[in-house]
């Protein structure tokens, strides 16, 4: 970016709770159902019905509260947003406004190594439209209702982010935390977690924000990156080319790299909120409170400096690990199973596993070699019956089979040879049958061993011990 | 308070009114007398008073999460003015 100019960034996002039933009836919320069978009367604005409030969605709302040192609004309220779309068949939204049952609270983030504190301005209660597809029906529009009235909670931040770096580290933040505190499964694809960014730039040192246009549903930590540098850029292009900016709704197009004018806001934007009469106000007792924060999970930034003390591990690893609940909860089974191999645990998960379920697009609570299974190969590591080398192998037989370390070892002889004889003898042989790499050695290029010492492992199949063949190659040479 | 015609116009397209011309000022001036009746309200007193977002002084029952209704679609759509694979269909609208 342009050093003159600053951006200034604030996200909405949009967390599915994920409750069983609906925000405000008894309907179904699971994703991927046949059109409109989890849409009931109330869903549909059916006229005569009411609205019933979901006690697990009051509960993740305030366990989400909690868990950023928000202030729980003692008393809350529902509002209607007025607006006309198809997918909305009431022609409002029950949504919250003066009163949002989560206020102010916090968020820390971390981009290249800097912590910056990022501001939440307030979490609300709302339902979900339906969704509309507009190809293939003659011209018409088909719409489905099974979203609407899925629990959401909008978690508006303050305009406290400077690039699109920080709005990212700040998404993945608030994804990894929810996810953690079991509210939302954190789904982007399935939409579950959908984000919209306020974007505006102003020249450096100015205290007033300039003025700002709103990216809608940019759905991946990529697309956030990509659609926000895109719009710092075209603002800061429009602006110096003598222009102003509008306020107005973009749309980001990921084929096209590219954000367009959705909507000028100021006609879409009267929304003529006013409280729902047929919802009661919400009223958060202490006791509440109480019984859900003596519930709350180890939050990630805990955990991880947890990690780093009771594990010795490096940061980067301990940031990984910890970067959701399944996975810092299979590292620790694998570290109780295998005795306490916890920097072992951590080099084998950061790299091989996560490696491997990368590769086979699996998540770990997928992952074909369970806790217990890793764990067994990480003891044989550790007692030296086999080499690193060799453990790669058996990781493979463990990855598509289902015999344990054990057992591999056993039946494809892959034990470490501790017979000191039997290496000796191939130590001398591979001696005489170098003698460059020997000559090079006695004369002073260290280098050289490691080609013996690689021959012996070859001559062994890799069951010798790097470390061992080192010292006896040495101690023959220089002896 | 006053309303001009535009402003019945507005607030009658945002709330998909249709009224015929002959009946603007007739609106504005009904309206106008219940923004004025608001002003009015306006001015009393209410130091103290806490805001009132339901006249009902009770607070709001929770239901548990819980599925209770089945699938009615074909009941449902059976009043439906059209619809094609499970999906009602409606004129046509995109951003």
């Amino acid at each position: 970016m342009n050093s003159q100019w600053e951006a200034v960034i604030g996200l909405e996002i949009h967390t599915q709770l994920s409750t069983k039933s609906k925000i405000f009836s008894g309907a179904a919320t699971a994703y991927g159902a046949e059109p409109n069978t989890q849409a009931c009367a109330v869903d549909l604005g059916l006229p005569g019905v009411l609205p019933v409030l979901n006690k697990d969605a009051v509960r993740k709302a305030v366990t989400f509260g909690l868990a950023i040192d928000a202030k729980i609004a003692p008393h809350s309220v529902f509002a209607r947003k007025n607006y006309f779309y198809p997918d909305l068949p009431k022609g409002y939204q029950i949504s919250q406004f003066e009163l949002p049952i989560v206020g102010n609270g916090h968020l820390d983030i971390d981009v290249d190594g800097v912590g910056k504190r990022i501001g939440i301005t307030r979490a609300h209660l709302e339902e979900d439209a339906g969704k509309s597809l507009h190809e293939d029906f003659h011209g018409l529009t088909g719409i489905d209702l099974n979203r609407a009235g899925t629990p959401l909670l909008e978690i508006v931040s303050e305009p406290d982010m400077r690039s699109a770096k920080e709005a990212v580290a700040y998404m993945r933040k608030l994804h990894e935390l929810v996810r953690y505190l079991e509210i939302c499964d954190g789904n982007m694809q399935e939409g579950s977690f959908r984000c919209d960014a306020n974007v505006s730039v102003r020249p450096k040192g100015q205290q007033e924000f300039g003025t700002r246009a709103e990216i809608k549903n940019i759905n991946s930590f990529k697309f956030v990156e990509k659609a926000i540098n895109h719009e710092i850029e075209r603002q800061i292009e429009v602006i110096e080319a003598g222009g102003t900016v509008v306020q107005e709704t973009r749309l980001y197009d990921a084929n096209k790299d590219e954000t367009r004018s959705m909507r000028s806001k100021e006609e879409a934007n009267d929304y003529r909120y006013f409280p729902d009469p047929d919802l009661l106000p919400v009223e958060i007792e202490e006791s509440l409170k109480d019984e859900i924060r003596a519930t709350l999970p180890e939050l990630p930034e805990t955990k991880k400096q947890r990690f780093l003390e009771q594990y010795s591990l490096d940061l980067e690893s301990a940031a990984t690990l910890t970067s959701s609940r399944e996975l810092a909860d299979f590292y620790e089974q694998v570290v109780a199973e295998s005795g306490g191999e916890a920097k072992l645990a951590g080099n084998w998960m950061t790299g091989d596993v996560l490696g491997a379920l990368n590769k086979a697009g699996l998540e770990i609570g997928d992952c074909p070699v369970n806790a217990e299974r890793l764990a067994g190969l990480l003891k044989r590591i550790a007692d030296n019956t086999i080499s690193g080398k060799i453990a790669k192998q058996v990781f493979d037989k463990l990855w598509n089979g289902t015999a344990t370390a054990d057992e591999i070892i056993e039946q494809e002889g892959l034990k470490q040879i501790t017979d000191t004889g039997a290496i000796e003898a191939i130590v001398d042989k591979v001696i005489a049958a170098n003698p460059v790499p020997v000559e090079q050695f006695l004369s002073g290029k260290d280098k050289a061993l490691m080609a013996l010492v690689g021959q012996v492992m070859k001559e062994t199949q890799g069951k010798a011990n790097p470390g061992e063949v080192n010292k006896m190659l040495i101690g023959k040479l220089r002896g | 308070m006053s309303l001009t015609a535009s402003d019945v116009k507005k607030i009658a397209h945002l709330a998909r009114l249709g009224i015929e011309d002959q009946q603007i000022e007739s609106y504005a001036n009904d309206l106008s007398s219940m923004l004025d009746l608001m002003t009015q309200m306006g001015q009393a007193d209410t130091a103290g008073v806490a805001p009132m977002a339901h006249p009902l002084d009770q607070m709001q029952r929770l239901r548990e999460d819980v599925v209770t209704e089945t699938d009615q679609r074909d009941r449902f759509q059976s009043v439906a003015p059209q619809t094609e694979a499970g999906l009602y269909l409606v004129p046509k609208v995109i951003d």
